[in-house]
Formats: C-alpha cells, sequence, structure tokens
C-alpha cells in the first residue's frame, strides 16, 4: 500500500521521438487510478517506467516516499497484469502463483496458504495443476490476478487487463476487479484505450494524448467538465456533439442553432458542445431550438439516437424510445444549456 | 577443362536434362489420371500413395536395401559364406584394446564432450550474443565454419596444434602461446594420449576440440531461434515477480528452451557416434584416436574385411536408431507446441 508520484517524468527515445512529455500525477493511496488514452499516447510508457521496465528520461518517480527512478524492476514491490498474462508456460497454475512468493523466498507453508487463499478468491481450485496452455482466456487471465495478488504488493499495475476476453467476460471481470481492489485495499494502476473501463472502474481517470496528460479527475468531473476538446471528444458514447460557432454579444451562432452562453467567453470563435443527451424532443420556453433532418434512426429499446444535419452540421441526439420519428423526417429539438460546453478555436480548451 | 567429352556423351546429356523430368512429369500425370478413373471414395486413399511412390522408392532402393545387405554381410566371411557372429565376436574381442573397443571407448568419449561442449557453448554464445548489437553479423562469423569442408578444418587445426620441438620456434598456435605465454614446453596435441583427470586422452580431446569449433555455429543458431521465441513479456513479469537475471535464465528461459536443447543435444549424440571426417584426416585412427565409423572405413577399403567392416555398422546402426527415434519424437513435441 503506497501512493504513487510522477513528478515532471519524461520518456525520450530518440532526441527527436518523445513519447511521454512532462507527466505529473499524484496517485493517492489505495486509489483505483485508471490511464486512458487512444493507443500510441504513452499510457502504457508511463506504466512500465513505473514497473521499472523502461528507464525514466527525465523527473521522478516516487513510491510512497522512496524514489525509484534507480531501483530495479525486482526491487520495487509492485505486481503487474499482463496484456498477453505472460503466464510462464512451463509452469502449472499453482506454480505460476507461487513464483513471485518464491523469489521473496518465503517458506513453503505460507506459499501454499497464500497460493491457496488466492485461488479461493478467483476460483482457480480447480485448476492448479493444470498448466496455462489448457486454460480458457477468461481462466489464464484471473492466473495473471493471481500471480499478483498473491504478494500483496505496495502498488497492482494493470496493463490493458481485459482486451482479450470477449465482450460478456469484459463486463464479469470489470466487476470482479473493482471488488478486488475493494477487498485488497491496494493502490491500483490500470491502463486502457477503453472509455467505458476507465469511466466504470476509475475511482479517478488520467487522460492522455500524445504523450501529454490532458486531464485527470473523478469521472463524474471528466464527463461533466472536460478540460479540452480532446477529452470532450474521447470521453462519451456516442460522443459529444460538436459545432463550430461564432460568438456575437454573448450569443453563440452556429449553421442551424443559436444559444445564448451563460457567461461571457472572451472569444469570438469557437465550438459548442452538448451530449446527445442534452438534446431534448421538447423545446423549453425560450430556451434553443433547432431543426434536424434526420438520415438514421437507432432504437435501442431503452434509448433511441437520432442522427442528422443540424444546419451544416452532424448531429447525435438521444431522446425518449416513444417519440415517433423515421429518417427523412425533420424534427424540431430543444437543448439543455446547462450541459453545454464551448471550446476556444486555437487552444481548444474549455471555456465554458 | 575439356568440355569435349560433354559433346561426345551428348545423348546422355539430353537423356538427363530432358528425359528425367519426363518421366516424372508423366508419372504425376499418368497416376492423376488413374486415380480419377477410380470410384470417389477412393481416391482420397490413393492419391498420397502416388505422391510419396517415387520417394519411397528411392529410400527403399538406396537405403533400406543396402542396410538389409549389410547385416546380411555381417554374418559372412569374405567368401560369402555364413559365418554367424564370428565378425562380432571378433569385433568386441580383446577388451578394453583389442578389437573395436579402442574406437568404441573414443565413441563415448565424443559422445560425452562433443555433445556437452557444442551444446554448452552454443547456449552460452546465444545468450550472450542475444545482448550485442551486430547480433547476426557475430552469428555469421561463428556460423561461418559449417561452411568449410572437414577436411579444410582439419588442414587449420593442424596449424593449430603444430609442433616443433622445444627451443624451436613454434609454428603452432597453440604451443606458441604454451611457450610464450606460460614458458611451458610445447606439446605433441594430436600424438599425446597423456590422459585428463587421469581419464580422458589429450588427443581425443583435441580432435573433440576441432570438430567442436566446425560444429557449434549450428547450435548456436538453433538455440539463438529458440531463445529469441521466448515472448519479452514472459521475462518481464519474471523481473516485475522479483527474479534475478541469473533466475529467470534458470527457472524461466532455460525450461522454454528445453525441448530445442534435447533435439539439438540428439541430433549432436548421433554426430558424435557417426564421428568420422577429423578422426580420418587429422590422424587416421593412429595414436589410439580410431572411432567406429574410421574403423569400419579402414576394415573396408585397407583390409578389405567386409564382413568386419559390416560388423561395425551393423553395432553403429544399432546404437544410432534408439537415439534417432528419441530425436524424431522430441522434435514432433517441439513443433507441436508452436
Amino acid at each position: 500500500m503506497a501512493s504513487v508520484t510522477y513528478d515532471h517524468v519524461v520518456k525520450r527515445y530518440t532526441a527527436d521521438l518523445t513519447v511521454v512529455k512532462d507527466f505529473n500525477v499524484e496517485i493517492k493511496d489505495k486509489e483505483f487510478m485508471v490511464l486512458v488514452g487512444p493507443s500510441g499516447c504513452g499510457k502504457s510508457t508511463a506504466l512500465r517506467m513505473l514497473a521499472g521496465l523502461e528507464a525514466i528520461s527525465e523527473g521522478e518517480i516516487r513510491i510512497g516516499d522512496r524514489v525509484v527512478n534507480n531501483v530495479a524492476a525486482k526491487d520495487r514491490d509492485i505486481a503487474m497484469v499482463f496484456q498477453s498474462y505472460a503466464l510462464y508456460p512451463h509452469m502449472s497454475v499453482y506454480d505460476n502463483m507461487a513464483f513471485p512468493l518464491q523469489m521473496q523466498h518465503m517458506k513453503k507453508d505460507d506459499i501454499d496458504k497464500r497460493v491457496k487463499n488466492a485461488s479461493r478468491i478467483l476460483g482457480l481450485d480447480n485448476f492448479l495443476k493444470r498448466k496455462p496452455r489448457a486454460l480458457s482466456g477468461g481462466q489464464r487471465q484471473r492466473v495473471a490476478l493471481g500471480r499478483a495478488i498473491v504478494r500483496s504488493p505496495k502498488v497492482f499495475l494493470l496493463d490493458e487487463p481485459l482486451s482479450n476476453l470477449d465482450a460478456k467476460l469484459r463486463g464479469q471481470t470489470r466487476i470482479e476487479l473493482q471488488k478486488l481492489h475493494r477487498d485488497l485495499e491496494t493502490t491500483f494502476i490500470y491502463v486502457t484505450h477503453d472509455q467505458v473501463e476507465a469511466m466504470t472502474m476509475g475511482d479517478r481517470i488520467a487522460i492522455m494524448n500524445a504523450g501529454i496528460l490532458q486531464q485527470v479527475g473523478t469521472p463524474g468531473e471528466i464527463y461533466d467538465h472536460p478540460a479540452n476538446l480532446f477529452v470532450a471528444g474521447f470521453i462519451g458514447s456516442p460522443t459529444m456533439n460538436f459545432v463550430p460557432a461564432t460568438v456575437d454579444n454573448g450569443t453563440a451562432k452556429a449553421s442551424g442553432l443559436e444559444v445564448t452562453l451563460p457567461k461571457p467567453v472572451g472569444a469570438t470563435k469557437g465550438t459548442l458542445g452538448f451530449r446527445p443527451e442534452a438534446v431534448t424532443d421538447r423545446v423549453v420556453d425560450g430556451g434553443p431550438s433547432m431543426q434536424m433532418k434526420v438520415d438514421v434512426v437507432e432504437r435501442l429499446g431503452s434509448d433511441q439516437f437520432l442522427y442528422g444535419q443540424v444546419g451544416s452540421d452532424q448531429v447525435t441526439a438521444r431522446v425518449d424510445p416513444r417519440m415517433k420519428v423515421d429518417p427523412g423526417d425533420t424534427v424540431r429539438l430543444g437543448l439543455d444549456t446547462r450541459s453545454m460546453h464551448f471550446f476556444d478555436a486555437e487552444s481548444e480548451k474549455a471555456l465554458i | 577443362m575439356d568440355f569435349s567429352v560433354l559433346l561426345t556423351d551428348l545423348p546422355t546429356l539430353v537423356v538427363v536434362i530432358i528425359g528425367v523430368p519426363l518421366v516424372l512429369a508423366a508419372y504425376i500425370v499418368g497416376g492423376e489420371y488413374l486415380v480419377r478413373r477410380l470410384p470417389d471414395k477412393s481416391r482420397p486413399a490413393v492419391r498420397p500413395w502416388i505422391w510419396v511412390a517415387p520417394a519411397l522408392v528411392l529410400v527403399t532402393g538406396f537405403l533400406v536395401a543396402p542396410a538389409i545387405g549389410t547385416v546380411f554381410q555381417s554374418f559372412q566371411d569374405k567368401n560369402g559364406v555364413f559365418i554367424g557372429f564370428q565378425n562380432f565376436a571378433a569385433q568386441l574381442a580383446g577388451f578394453p584394446t583389442g578389437g573395436a573397443w579402442i574406437a568404441i571407448r573414443n565413441n563415448l568419449f565424443w559422445l560425452i564432450f562433443y555433445t556437452l561442449f557444442v551444446l554448452a557453448f552454443g547456449l552460452l554464445l546465444a545468450v550472450l550474443f542475444d545482448r550485442v548489437p551486430y547480433e547476426s553479423v557475430v552469428k555469421s562469423l561463428i556460423f561461418m565454419p559449417m561452411a568449410i569442408s572437414s577436411v579444410a578444418l582439419v588442414v587449420i587445426w593442424k596449424f593449430m596444434y603444430a609442433y616443433q620441438p622445444p627451443g624451436q620456434p613454434q609454428t603452432g598456435t597453440l604451443n606458441f602461446i604454451l611457450n610464450t605465454v606460460f614458458h611451458q614446453d610445447p606439446r605433441t596435441w594430436i600424438q599425446d594420449e597423456t590422459p585428463l583427470l587421469g581419464l580422458f586422452p589429450l588427443n581425443d580431446l583435441a580432435l573433440i576440440g576441432a570438430a567442436v569449433w566446425g560444429i557449434v555455429g549450428f547450435s548456436l543458431v538453433i538455440l539463438s531461434a529458440a531463445l529469441k521465441g521466448i515472448p519479452g513479456d514472459l521475462l518481464e513479469a519474471a523481473r516485475v515477480d522479483g527474479a534475478g537475471e541469473i533466475t529467470i535464465f534458470r527457472r524461466v528461459i532455460f525450461p522454454l528452451m528445453m525441448p530445442t536443447v534435447v533435439v539439438v543435444g540428439t541430433t549432436l549424440v548421433i554426430f558424435a557416434l557417426k564421428a568420422f571426417d577429423v578422426v580420418y584426416a587429422m590422424t587416421n585412427g593412429n595414436y589410439n584416436t580410431d572411432v567406429l565409423a574410421n574403423r569400419m572405413y579402414q576394415l573396408l577399403y585397407n583390409s578389405h574385411d567386409f564382413g568386419g567392416a559390416s560388423a561395425v555398422a551393423v553395432i553403429l546402426l544399432l546404437t544410432v536408431i534408439p537415439v534417432l527415434i528419441f530425436n524424431l519424437r522430441q522434435f514432433r513435441a517441439v513443433e507441436a507446441r508452436r
């Protein structure tokens, strides 16, 4: 159990290839922190630097109060679950889980107790003598988890551990991991490219893009108050609607929409952002309205998504499933201005 | 070179260049034509045989038949009279120095040291080169002796082992080093039968050393490929799990390379049992360095003792076959894991 601090961390491979740029995050003790971003954004590299598998080019990484820059991976007291699981193919499930304990020269009885305990938690009791080859993907994944939890490490690192599972198993494992985090009371750092995993599992989320940390916050903060255009577009499905707009006297004008901004933004050009669920099927008196020429209607039972044109912009709306709409219709929709965003045209930073 | 011989023998040449492929093509086309006339059901059972038959014929004609002939000959005397096990008795008489015993002893030494050294060096070099820049260049250098004819190899190593009496300038590399660096008297490496550790004659080891140099590239390349086949994240996982580099080699890398080590090892055992060229060219079996294959050759071409030579061949065959079967099984096991 320990906090983890990234202090101005840089990872540079060559003079012009920097994959992590000035990375600063403080991960609290027992926190479930998710590093999320598109592939190649440097999130895995950030994790691997913490694990000791990559050298740190600049800055400092601390586990608790200890600077670990020059500490070998084997001495950092962390456990890691790899995307490929990286199980030792020649060892039984039992030996795979016992391996890190044997490395600590733990007594056989204690090893046995811990492995048995982990296998009970993860439901691996019947597979202890099997080789990884004879296990399903989900079982292998649990062995990888087991190998990590037997050690009671200070920090628990997970590098896209669910990406090789099918959708159903992924959903289940997501819940199991959260339970595990609660039971183990250990710091979890979880890397994923999947925003759903990030939103559902993280106490806090750190979003990265192109090696740069974009925003750190709770899932709620990030969803409701994205710091910039990238974060707003990355989190949420379907993605937030972005329409280019000009601002004149406190009013943002887009091609098919006019909104009075709730506060002055100090810019004349930018992007208006609103999530599909902020589009309403009823126009509030005096509130903004838009005419949408509907192209596609998706009925999901609990939701109904309309994809269409508002002015010259593409807009997605999530409306009541009972609303009767067909492709080709033109419908009048409202907009809930309380969850509306405005991004600066130059810096792409959120002004509202 | 005199090319006129090609002209005078032109018909033969034409037959070989055109006739052989023509016969093969005719065989395939004809075979396929016959197969198509069969009922649908039996076609899949027959067709593979059409394709493997030429290979089977060649193997039977050039390998199985002579092997059986050799077995027969090993029970016959010079005049083709059946004499039971007398040839074997002659070869296995006079233990420990008579008959074939010196050769058997030396083959045993070859089996142990040749296999062990080649495996050990191959493994060591594979692991070391894995961490070296320009790995492929260095590996090619080590592999180079594989491209040399064994006789050339022996010429090189005769220079390495060359001997001049004490006091004279040493032309042999090893004796030069022995003389100038260690200030010792030169040794006659390929004649000196002084046993090391009281058991293993120096000259035997010198011969084995030359052969090892020639083959180590083979084990290096195969073991190196096996090493590269181990996924990197396994090693990273082991590192995070708290293992040091030596422990990782012992507990993760080596066990995963084991099937390949066994295949290379058994192949080397077969090579060791068949050892001939280095011995033949270096000492011709003198100074008690004889091995079974060389003895077989000597019996056949110098003594014209067909029975004796065949008996040695059969002894050799009987020792190689179990190793061969084991080797094939292991190889299949390795392939099955891929």
